[in-house]
Formats: C-alpha cells, structure tokens, sequence
C-alpha cells in the first residue's frame, strides 16, 4: 500500500526542497513518524512542544479535511493523497 | 502615513513587509503590528486627534495613521464612514415591551449594507488589500469568496485596472455572481464548499505571483476591518459602546473591531472601558457559537447548511481567535435558523427600513435571542453590525410576498381591491382616517 504526501511550497526549506513523498503509512501517527525521520527539521513546524498537530495546520484527504473523517483515527486507503495546508488566519489578539 | 511591519502572532518573529500570512517558523498566522510612538507624535502634533480627523473627508482613509498603507498610497476610492444611528422601533422589538424606551435609546446600528462601492463591508478589507497588491507590484488579484469579497475585489480591481481572478463556490446567490462578472473579473465556480474553495486557493497561491487578498495578503486585508471599530467609536462621540454585535464567518471582523477599539485606548483617543463582543452565526453553519456555547477553545469543523451563504465557512480561520475575542470580553454567541434569519431581514426593513442580506438577518436575529436571554440589557449601548445588502440575496425571499394581480386604473376598482384586501377593521380606520383628512 501507498499513500502521496504533499509539503507546502512553505515548508519545502526543511525537506530540502522534495514537494511530495510516497510512503506506506497507515494513518496520521504513522505518517508523522515517516515524516520525522526523512526530514528531522520539518518536526518541531508540523507539532509542538506538547507533540500535538499545529492549530493552523489543516490535514486532507483527497481533498477532504481529516477532521471530517475521523481524524487521526482515519485508516489510509491505497493511493490516498494527503495535503498538509496552512489556515490561513489573520484575526487580532 | 503608518509605519508597520508583519509580525507571527504565536512566536513573534518579524517578517517585515511582504506578500505572506503565515510564519514558516510555527505556521502561525501573522498580523500587522504598528510603531504607535510615531503614532503618539502625530496625535502630538494634533493631526491624528478628534479635531483633526473631523476635517478629514468621511471616509475610512481618514484613519490612515492605523492603517497598513505603502508610503505615497493615494487612494482612489471613498469606501466607509457608513451611516450609523440609532433603531429605536428594532430596539422596542428586540428588547420587549417593558423595556422598550430604554431599549430604544441605546440600540444602534453601523449600516455598511451601504458600504461603497459594492454595498458590504467587504469594500473596507479589499481597499487596503489592493494598496498593498500595488505596492507588491502585483498586476493580478484573486480571492476565493462566499460572495460579498468577489464583488468587492472585482469592482477595486477594476478601478484600479488590475486583472482579477475570483473563485466561488457553485451555489452563491446570482446576484452576487453576475455582480462580479459585471466588472470584468474572472469568475472561476468551484465544484466544493467555502472551505474547499479556500484550501485550492492556498494552494493556486503557492503556484502563482497573484495577490490573493485573503491569502498571502490576508494580514493587510484583515486591517480594513478595524475601520468598523473606529467609526463606531467616532460615530458615538469618541466613546465605546458596551456591547457589539457582529456576524461571523471566517472569525476575522469581530477580532479586528476589538483590536480597533484597544488601539483607541492605547492612544488615549477613547476612554478605557469593557466591551462585550458577541458573534451571531446561522445554525446551519455555526462552528464558533457552538465552540462557545460548549465551551470549547477549539473550532470542531462543520459542513454548511445555511441560507445564510455569506457567512457559511465551516472551517473559519479566525475562529480560534473570534472565541478568544468573545470569551475574554465577556460576551457570548449565538445563532439562529434559517427562518429566523427571514424573519429578522423582514423585521429590520420594517421597523428601520433598512434592507440587509441574510448576515443581517443572523445579526438582528441573534441580537434579539441576546436580549431575551438578558446577556444585553436595555440600558447598555450596544451596536449592530449591518455587514451587508439585501438586494444581493432576494432569492431567499421568493415565496415571501404574493405577486399581486394588476387592476384597472379605475377608482372604483380600486375601492373593490381595497374591500377585498383589507380586513374590516382596516376597513373601518381607513375610512375614519378619509373623513378626518
């Protein structure tokens, strides 16, 4: 099994410059962990200190946010493609 | 003209000034931050006083001071200083009949359902985008758009003979629609929700030198909404009110009229006083009232499903903020249903005779759920915020009013109508009310 992860042209420094990767990854902690240990820099801009997932990260599915499909509990199927996107916010204080 | 720069709002990292929105740091949001020293100098000097921004043109550049505006920015375009008074026949309404003369004296309205040029409030963020857009040396802006930001980069970008490129979801009101094209921008449908219009829109800003206002500009474009802060705050005599009312989508305005209010404070142009922020949403797509309701700090993503199509975003960006904003204040959120939000359109345009899209209608609508619930008394002055204009979303009045048959234009076939319209005790006034006149 195979599922594509695409890195946003933002974080691209920290995986010297690869945009997408393939992996085996089954769901969201498995992907984190493949993530980790490709490209150590990316760790600390994708979770925190406590290792939660960034409050402005948004996580799809083929299009759909994770969060709709269960989130970090959601399976990966074959040939799934998983975008990580920036929120973009822009409040105050 | 303000001297400012781009900071992340989590970990504090400057970024100067460019077109960008998120910390490559933390992927934190970032937000314009101002050297208010230089700002004291030329409240100093008398310029950036009441007095002297009274002499200035009505309209929101005479704020420019706080504004993020590139050195030599002339603008082209009046947007603002929109019509804000008092609802005294909405506040008898709204507060009951017991407290319907205090209510009357204190209930306000900021109408940017008159924003110009394109009747929302959107025309505010938008003009200080495309200063910005300008000074980026972009020939091409974008924006993805629940409607009333499409009209409003279509018509600036046209103004200023910059190329436009607007994405949509499918199911936005026609009017909305056709009043984008009609400027000449590039109207794109997008087979998905708000939200997945959005995430492409990320995603087409990675790939292109275009100036997406709510994207890679989105710090500059956030700044406009302040000017609803500060004329409310002008408007009511350089005082704050106690409470504000406003419509949420993506979470920003309601964050941003705070923000407005503490920068007046902080520059001693107002008096330092608490001010409750409440947030109105539709039920159909209520993701940050419920977050709020149930106490959460958290945005727990919805699917929209709401008549209310300006302000159906499931995924708000600012929500995490907007909840912050309200929490912190004091003041609660709530929303209403789609019915109700006809019912409220209806209501303002007959006690007020304003006519507003369906936010307003989930404005009046939750402003009046607010007052039942006593979370705003009569006493307290507080502020609706009218974002946007009815003429922009009268589908969802079709089937409100009966189209009436034509009659001849005979006095006695009017009398006839009359009789078969009016019930008899309107019968019996009018022909009181004809012998008296």
């Amino acid at each position: 099994m195979a599922i594509t992860v695409q890195i946003p042209t933002a974080l691209r420094r920290h995986t010297a410059g690869v945009g997408s990767i393939a992996c085996a990854a089954t769901n969201l902690g498995e992907l984190f962990s493949v993530l980790d240990e490709k490209f150590p820099e990316l760790k600390p801009h994708l979770r925190d200190e406590a290792g939660q997932v960034r409050r402005f990260l948004n996580i799809y599915v083929n299009e759909e946010d994770i969060r709709f499909l269960g989130g970090p509990g959601y399976i990966f199927s074959d040939g799934d493609e998983v975008l990580l996107v920036p929120s973009i916010a822009g409040g105050a204080r | 003209m303000a001297q400012y720069e781009l900071r992340c709002r989590e970990c504090g990292r400057s970024w100067g000034n460019q077109p960008r929105s998120v910390c490559d740091e933390c992927f934190s949001p970032l937000e314009i931050t101002y050297d208010y020293d230089a700002i004291r100098g030329s409240i100093a000097q008398g310029t950036f006083t009441p007095e002297g921004i009274a002499q200035r043109p009505p309209n929101m550049w005479r704020y420019a001071e706080l504004l993020p505006l590139p050195a030599g920015f002339e603008p082209r375009l009046p947007v603002g200083f929109t019509p804000f008074f008092k609802a005294p026949r909405l506040a008898a309404r709204l507060a009951g009949t017991n407290d319907a003369k205090t209510a009357a004296k204190n209930l306000f309205l900021k109408n940017d359902a008159v924003c110009l040029p394109t009747l929302s409030f959107k025309d505010r963020v938008v003009a200080v985008a495309l200063a910005n857009a300008q000074a980026f040396g972009f020939d091409t802006v974008a924006c993805s758009s629940t409607g009333n930001l499409a009209n409003a980069v279509a018509a600036h970008a046209a103004r200023l003979g910059l190329k436009a490129w607007i994405f949509i979801p499918p199911d936005l009101e026609p009017a909305k629609i056709l009043g984008t094209q009609v400027f000449g921008a590039n109207v794109v449908r997008i087979a998905g929700n708000y939200d997945q219009v959005n995430r492409l829109c990320s995603q087409i800003a990675e790939e292109r030198r275009w100036g997406f206002v709510n994207v890679n500009l989105r710090p500059y474009y956030a700044e406009g909404s302040k000017t609803v802060g500060f004329e409310i705050a002008e408007q009511l005599g350089w005082r704050l009110p106690d409470n504000v009312v406003v419509p949420m989508a993506g979470g920003s305005l309601i964050t941003k009229i705070k923000k407005a209010f503490d920068e007046l404070i902080k520059l001693g142009l107002v008096e330092e006083k608490p001010v409750k922020f409440f947030g109105a949403q539709a039920t159909g797509c209520s993701p940050i009232s419920t977050a709020v309701k149930t106490g959460s700090a958290e945005i727990d993503p919805q699917k929209p499903a709401t008549i209310a199509r300006s302000l159906a975003i499931g995924n708000p960006a600012d929500g995490h903020y907007a909840i912050k904003t309200i929490k912190q204040s004091g003041g609660w959120s709530e929303d209403v249903s789609d019915p109700e939000v006809i019912d409220s359109i209806r209501l303002l345009a007959e006690t007020e005779g304003i006519f507003t899209e369906t936010a307003g209608g989930v404005t009046v609508g939750t402003a009046g759920k607010l007052y039942r619930q006593d979370r705003i008394l009569p006493e307290e002055t507080t502020v609706l915020c009218i974002t946007g204009n009815g003429l922009k979303t009268t589908d969802v009045l079709a089937g409100v009013y009966e189209i009436e048959r034509p009659i001849a234009p005979k006095l006695a076939e009017f009398e006839k109508y009359l009789h078969e319209t009016l019930d008899t005790v309107e019968i019996a006034k009018e022909a009181a009310a004809s012998v008296g006149a």
